[in-house]
């Protein structure tokens, strides 16, 4: 790990955390370390524990053990502590819908006790900050589901977080709201604001975070940047075959680049191999003059590096219980 | 990097917050002009039927009109059903998702239900001064003069915010808005099964007990007395038919012994 993580203390941090409800043991030892100002994404299929987690961080759900440490204060001892600096917008919209925008704003900052004038203020700033003044007035009910999104995430901004927890905050939106609730994270994380972010969506936590976390049956089954967990499936390399090419022989030749032992996977009907190789252990041309040297024509290479939903597939499907739990709604 | 902004904490914020869900609650109440104009309705609609329909039959010791002795049935049972009527108010409240936020704030958690009560007995207020006026318009009378009368309010009021709190528990217990509906039309044969509508003399004995024990027909009974309106129970009478005013204060004290703690309980839990 880097050096400066030593000196500083992380904002979030957790140990062995456990939680059970009823027969799910919703967090099974969940270990995290997050340093300050960054993005940190949780990444793990439904049921995974992710929300049981960041529910814990915010202080809503007593873990069962374990010991979390958010923005310096034990989550359970001192949660009073912990809740003055902390933001949290979560899956569902957490607003009142028979209030205005403006209202509800108001109301979050009075019972952040931070006055009535400052609340209000604090409440003007934001709504014209994030373009949402128009509607300011009216019922959050008449709001659309980008709009309540962003006034919920405004509505976690009130203090001006040190932290900011986001559970699946794009989660249903269509693109043009994430970009906007994408750019307004980079801008919160750029002003050193500490986020932890939750989602399914693996380009989410690809555009997002600096450092990821995997997490699978309420533990973390693998972390590190989105480049580091890519690496561990490594890259593949495809080949269109010319059609007078033998598969056999190419898939012969392709052996000598595989991964340790790998069999290249052949698609007859599409007369297409795929083949997986070490991380950046090949360069195109060595691909390419290694299958002329074996005398095969084909019609196109390409080495193309994993996608994080393939480093998820890899990691989570390996699991059989994670996957049985997570077909339960 | 910002620092969070924030204010000192006293043991009194817990108050300030109370009050700010109490604002919050009513603010709901202002975008809903119907449900303000339902609200005033529903007394008239009450006294017009109740007191025109049963009283063209029933009749009443020495000539007093039906609605003298139904008003303060009337407004002892307008109100326990209005304070019930928290019920779904705070399990619809409950099931929003602002309660996590809530849950995730430095305000005091039991501010919550203290504030949603708060709220409910406002509402109460308004009831119960529009349906005295509509009594008093249609010729109910408080016969006793002005401090006995406002002290029947005080009951009326007191048995409300104690039934407001059963309400509480009673909705953080359901979380579903369609199953605490259901729940409220429980309430009203508790409201029945009393004096509001005719003495208990009558019933069998069973039915006697339950109704002589029943608070509802205790704070009826008291608001009799003290309106000075025809009804007052005699013969061998059960304690709180005999002693309405302390049997009123008493069953308020122990629902709201029994309730706040458990509705602050219940909100301070964690969801899960």
């Amino acid at each position: 790990m880097l050096d400066v993580e030593k000196d500083r203390e992380p904002v979030i941090w957790a140990e062995g955390l456990t939680k059970r409800f009823g027969k799910v043991q919703a967090l099974d030892g969940l270990d995290l370390s997050v340093p300050a100002g960054t993005c940190y994404g949780l990444l793990g299929p439904n049921g995974a524990g992710k929300t049981t987690a960041v529910r814990v961080f915010a202080t809503i759900t007593r873990p069962d053990g374990g010991e979390v440490r958010v923005a310096g204060h034990d989550v359970v001892r001192d949660a009073r502590q912990v809740r003055r600096q902390i933001g949290l917008a979560g899956q569902h919209a957490a607003l009142d819908e028979e209030l205005t925008g403006r209202e509800n704003l108001q109301i979050i900052g009075r019972l952040f006790h931070l006055g009535r004038r400052t609340a209000r203020r604090q409440a003007d700033h934001l709504l014209e900050k994030y373009s949402l003044d128009h509607a300011a007035d009216r019922l959050v009910k008449t709001y659309s589901g980008g709009m309540r999104r962003r006034l919920d995430l405004i509505a976690s901004l009130i203090i001006s977080p040190t932290v900011l927890f986001l559970d699946e905050p794009t989660a249903g939106l269509d693109p043009r709201s994430r970009l906007q609730i994408w750019e307004t994270v980079r801008a919160l994380v750029a002003d050193g604001t500490t986020v932890m972010l939750t989602t399914q969506y693996l380009d989410e936590a690809d555009q997002l975070a600096a450092q990821i976390a995997v997490v699978d049956a309420g533990t973390v089954v693998a972390r590190g940047t989105p480049d580091e967990l890519k690496a561990i499936i490594g890259s593949r390399v495809d080949v269109a075959l010319a059609p007078e090419a033998s598969l056999a022989d190419s898939a012969l030749a392709l052996r000598a680049i595989a991964a340790d032992g790998a069999v290249p996977d052949v698609d007859e009907d599409g007369r297409t191999l795929s083949v997986p190789v070490a991380a950046d252990s090949f360069t195109l041309p060595a691909v390419v003059r290694q299958l002329d040297s074996a005398g095969i024509d084909v019609l196109d290479v390409g080495i193309r590096r994993p996608t994080l939903d393939e480093v998820f597939l890899t990691i989570t499907g390996n699991n059989s219980k994670a996957e049985h739990e997570s077909l339960v709604p | 990097m910002t620092q969070p902004l924030q204010r000192k904490t006293t043991p009194l914020t817990g108050f300030g917050d109370g009050l700010t869900i109490m604002i919050r609650n009513l603010l709901k109440l202002k975008h809903k002009p119907g449900q303000i104009i339902a609200e005033l309705i529903v007394p008239v609609v009450m006294v017009l039927l109740f007191g025109y329909v049963f009283g063209s039959a029933i009749a009443i010791e020495n000539g007093s009109s039906y609605l003298e002795y139904l008003m303060p049935g009337l407004l002892v049972m307008g109100a326990v059903l209005g304070a019930l009527s928290s019920l779904t108010a705070i399990a619809r409240d409950n099931g929003l998702g602002v309660m996590d936020r809530f849950r995730s704030m430095p305000m005091e958690r039991w501010s919550v239900p203290f504030g949603q009560t708060a709220a409910t007995l406002v509402i109460g207020v308004v009831g119960l001064v529009t349906m005295s006026v509509v009594g008093l318009i249609f010729g109910w009378r408080a016969h006793n003069g002005l401090v006995p009368a406002l002290g029947a309010f005080g009951l009326i009021l007191l048995l409300y915010y104690a039934v407001s709190w059963l309400g509480a528990v009673l909705g953080s217990l359901v979380d579903n808005e369609e199953t605490a509906a259901r729940l409220m039309m429980l309430a009203l044969p508790l409201v029945m099964i009393s004096n509001v509508f005719v003495p208990t003399g009558g019933m069998p004995s069973a039915l006697r007990a339950l109704a002589d024990w029943n608070p509802v027909s205790a704070a009826v009974t008291a608001c009799r007395e003290l309106f000075g309106n025809p009804g007052a129970p005699s013969g061998d009478l059960a304690w709180p038919m005999a002693n309405p005013v302390p049997a009123t204060i008493g069953a308020s004290a122990l629902i709201l012994l029994v309730c706040v703690p458990l509705a602050v309980y219940r909100f301070q839990k964690e969801a899960s």
